[in-house]
């Protein structure tokens, strides 16, 4: 069990790596969200799951309660996520926050 | 009623997760706290809709079918999207751009279930849905990706697993 969670947990880790390189490398406002976006998506979930299992290695009613409580974090992640990014795109969009595009490069 | 009993049960199950005390005191104070939210607000769960309509547990049965393949998806996507952000030429791979498409979906719910899968699934962001005001045109969704494959794969499957799931059925 022990082990497993140390997967989901790493495994984790490596998207929460990837969405910062992502945040960092991409060229504008909107491909940044894309990439925090991703993280949030599997990266929280992951490790939330692997917190979760971690917390059951001694199987007791507790213990189940408590991992039953992070996966609602799971669940409430998954549906504030999205609201959230689509919110922020939005807004930029009205702002006028123009998007990067390769076709009309910088002179 | 029946609103108020379903709210009343579904609160009462997330009370006693919560608490995780079974003793009679902590239980009574629950059964009466969720009385009391079941009582006034059973309309915010269930909201009274106009429209097509389908029972709440056919609902229940398409969205959990619907739920491994979001999963897979977004797994997927994100292994696609890592690979970009890792690869060393990651400006040459993408091509962000905003696009539209006409969605079929009719339901208020499966409109917002599908906009929210496409924002999950990493590379495309739903950035708008224009509706038709008199309900003549169907509706038109605004997303914005990350690379043309991204952009290719929809509305294409997601669309339809959506409609399969929350959709009524002669729709």
């Amino acid at each position: 069990m022990a082990i497993a969670a140390v997967i989901f947990i790493l495994a984790g880790l490596f998207f929460f790596f990837v969405g910062v390189v992502g945040v960092l490398r991409f060229p504008d406002f909107y491909a940044r969200l894309h990439a925090a976006g991703k993280a949030d998506s599997i990266a929280a979930v992951l490790v939330l799951i692997g917190v979760a299992l971690y917390n059951l290695q001694e199987f007791n009613v507790g213990n189940l309660l408590v991992s039953i409580k992070i996966m609602l974090i799971a669940v409430f992640i998954y549906v504030a996520s999205p609201t959230a990014t689509h919110a922020l795109t939005k807004a930029a969009l009205v702002a006028g926050v123009e998007p990067w595009s390769k076709r009309k490069k910088k002179p | 009623m029946k609103t108020r009993v379903a709210t009343f049960f579904i609160m009462l199950a997330f009370w006693v997760i919560m608490s995780g005390m079974f003793d009679a005191f902590h239980l009574s104070l629950g059964v009466f706290c969720c009385l009391l939210v079941a009582h006034f607000s059973h309309n915010l769960l269930f909201p009274e809709t106009t429209g097509p309509q389908r029972s709440w547990l056919s609902d229940i049965v398409g969205v959990t079918l619907y739920l491994p393949y979001l999963l897979w998806q977004i797994l997927l996507a994100n292994l696609q999207v890592a690979w970009i952000v890792l690869h060393p030429r990651a400006l040459e791979m993408i091509d962000p751009h905003i696009f539209r498409f006409k969605t079929k979906l009719k339901r208020p719910i499966s409109k917002v279930a599908f906009a929210q899968s496409i924002t999950l699934t990493p590379g495309t962001i739903t950035v708008n849905i224009y509706s038709d005001e008199a309900g003549e045109q169907p509706d038109e969704f605004a997303v914005y990706a990350l690379t043309k494959e991204a952009a290719a794969s929809l509305p294409g499957e997601m669309e339809e697993r959506v409609a399969k799931a929350l959709e009524p059925a002669n729709g």
